[in-house]
């Protein structure tokens, strides 16, 4: 697999989430990806930017145009040193929160991606990877 | 301070989102209706996201909420302007809007407004107080 | 090792170090070369970009080395990435319209300075001159066929698009009436094509202004779990946007199938007939046919 583009950003504020929506969705056009598909991983993008925010007390997303051929597609790295998920099972069931949100974060994210990856330890932080395929 | 403008057309407020919102503006807006729906005691809003290329769980959150709200100042919330993406990505999602109503364009939602309002006024004409 | 090539091809070539150690140099004599080729396309790409794609590609060589010292094998893990480089260079220029030679180019041009560096470097030695230049020959030569091939595939990537496209366009949505679109859907649907003429329904929606849609499916012979699906998530879909859809056309047996799949429909208006599915949108536009008065 080849990394053919790749950019960090810090997320640090709620201005930032909105920067992280944007750099997704060039990095996506870029990658040729459908409106449709483009939609669908920004909006994951959106939020996972937000739970490192609210929960992991902010942190960083990498974002890579990754080639896998005959492939493209878009790959994004949200890491916090935040608190950690205890249960991540019971974390990854829709309609779950802490925050009296929609509990739809990750569980939306895993649904809106083809490939989801979550790391996460208690009193340490969180690590979650989505990647959307053209 | 940014603030999302918000229209008054008659007993109707109209609020069109042309920004792609960060969470503080978008809470900001939900005060700023609650406000002005209590104040200008209108019927009905109108909110126009037909410039939005994406609805998360937050601004899902944030129209239900005025939805909810309106309808305890006895107002109504018509969403409009939904793109098909947005709306096929909100699916996936798994958020369906409960308590939002929603029409295509302006227009019609103005007369889903406009009718929803007739029909609550026979129906409280028709109950006994 | 590749065992037929073992005689001629030195067990370590020292092209890697050449290049490392000549970098710059080379670098610009093969910009001088791309740039002058009768096949330079300046107007789809901008100079400083190609000099940063060959910039890389010079690194991925000396990589590659570090894991196949006698640059013999271009098959091997030890090319993948500058195989998927090649192949993401090709790829985009066959999508901005280079023809094959103008791509495969980037790849021969850099055959004369190489030489003229390998010759620089290896004055002395004759006979290593002469085995490195065959060593180069044979590397660039199935360099630039791999990036023939590649820049073959995407042009059928691209030409697929389009046909998908125009099957796109050809898709038939169908005014009814005022507010009423009717979608009469034929033949089996696979998954991806049922996804594009969904997404044109909603698309068509929202240019119309329709409230109502009417998904006819008479013609379609049989539904699988996946078409059932998008069948439903286009329902739900146009339903947030705040229009409705009926679905008609339901045979019996697609009935079973859909029952049997456990897909549930309840959500769902369905109509056996296209004309219900009409009746039942007039009545929801609120509007009504009458028969014209006959005048004697």
């Amino acid at each position: 697999m080849a990394v053919l583009k790749d950019e960090t950003m810090s997320i640090k504020s709620s201005e930032d989430v909105v920067r992280v929506r944007q750099v997704a969705r060039e990095f996506a056009a870029e990658q040729g990806l459908s409106l449709v598909d483009q939609t669908k991983i920004v909006t994951a993008a959106s939020e996972l930017a937000r739970n490192t925010l609210d929960h992991g007390g902010g942190g960083t997303v990498r974002l890579e145009a990754i080639n896998s051929e005959p492939r493209r597609g878009l790959r994004l790295t949200f890491e916090d040193q935040g608190p950690g998920i205890p249960d991540i099972e019971l974390a990854l069931k829709d309609g779950y929160t802490t925050g009296g949100g929609l509990g739809l974060g990750l569980s939306g994210a895993k649904r809106l991606s083809n490939e989801f990856e979550i790391f996460s330890r208690v009193g340490e932080g969180t690590r979650v990877t989505i990647t959307r395929w053209k | 301070m940014e603030r999302i403008p918000i229209l008054k057309m008659g007993d109707y407020l109209l609020v069109t989102i042309q920004v792609d919102m960060h969470d503080r503006l978008a809470l900001t807006l939900q005060d700023d209706l609650t406000e002005g729906i209590a104040r200008t005691r209108a019927r009905g809003v109108l909110i126009d996201i037909s410039s939005l290329e994406i609805v998360d769980s937050f601004i899902g959150r944030m129209l239900g909420n005025i939805a909810a709200m309106s309808r305890v100042l006895d107002a109504e919330t018509v969403v409009v302007g939904m793109r098909p993406a947005v709306a096929i990505t909100l699916v996936e999602l798994g958020l369906s809007l409960p308590g939002v109503r929603t029409a295509l364009n302006v227009e019609q939602g103005m007369s889903l407004l406009q009718g929803a309002r007739a029909e609550q006024e026979n129906a409280n004409g028709r109950a006994e107080r | 090792m590749n065992q037929k090539a073992q005689s001629l091809i030195p067990d370590r070539s020292r092209i890697p170090e050449m290049i490392a150690k000549r970098e710059s140099d080379l670098l610009t004599d093969w910009m001088r070369e791309q740039l002058a080729a009768t096949t330079l396309r300046s107007d789809l790409m901008r100079e400083s970009e190609l000099r940063e794609q060959s910039r890389q590609f010079l690194n991925l060589v000396i990589r590659a080395a570090s894991q196949q010292p006698g640059l013999n094998d271009i098959n091997a893990p030890a090319w993948e990435e500058a195989r998927e480089f090649l192949s993401g260079v090709s790829r985009s220029r066959a999508h901005q319209g280079f023809s094959p030679s103008e791509t495969a180019t980037f790849i021969f041009s850099l055959k004369q300075p190489l030489f003229s560096l390998m010759r620089q470097e290896l004055e002395g030695d004759p006979r290593k001159l002469a085995d490195e230049m065959w060593v180069a020959t044979a590397l660039l030569d199935k360099l630039g066929l791999y990036t023939t091939e590649a820049y073959q595939k995407a042009r059928e990537e691209v030409i697929r698009r389009q046909q998908q496209e125009l099957l796109e366009l050809s898709t038939p949505v169908v005014v009814l009436w005022e507010g009423i679109l009717a979608l009469p859907l034929i033949g089996t649907l696979d998954s991806a094509r049922t996804q594009v003429v969904m997404e044109s329904l909603l698309e068509k929606i929202v240019e119309t202004g329709a409230s109502i849609a009417i998904i006819d499916i008479t013609g379609v012979p049989t539904v699988d779990t996946l078409v059932a699906q998008h069948l439903l998530k286009t329902v739900s879909a146009a339903r947030l946007m705040g229009a409705d859809c009926i679905i008609s056309g339901i045979r019996p047996q697609i009935a079973q199938t859909i029952v049997h799949l456990g897909v549930n429909l309840t959500d769902v208006i369905t109509k056996s007939s296209l004309a219900d599915a009409f009746a039942v949108a007039l009545r929801r536009a609120r509007m009504v046919i009458t028969r014209a008065e006959n005048h004697g």
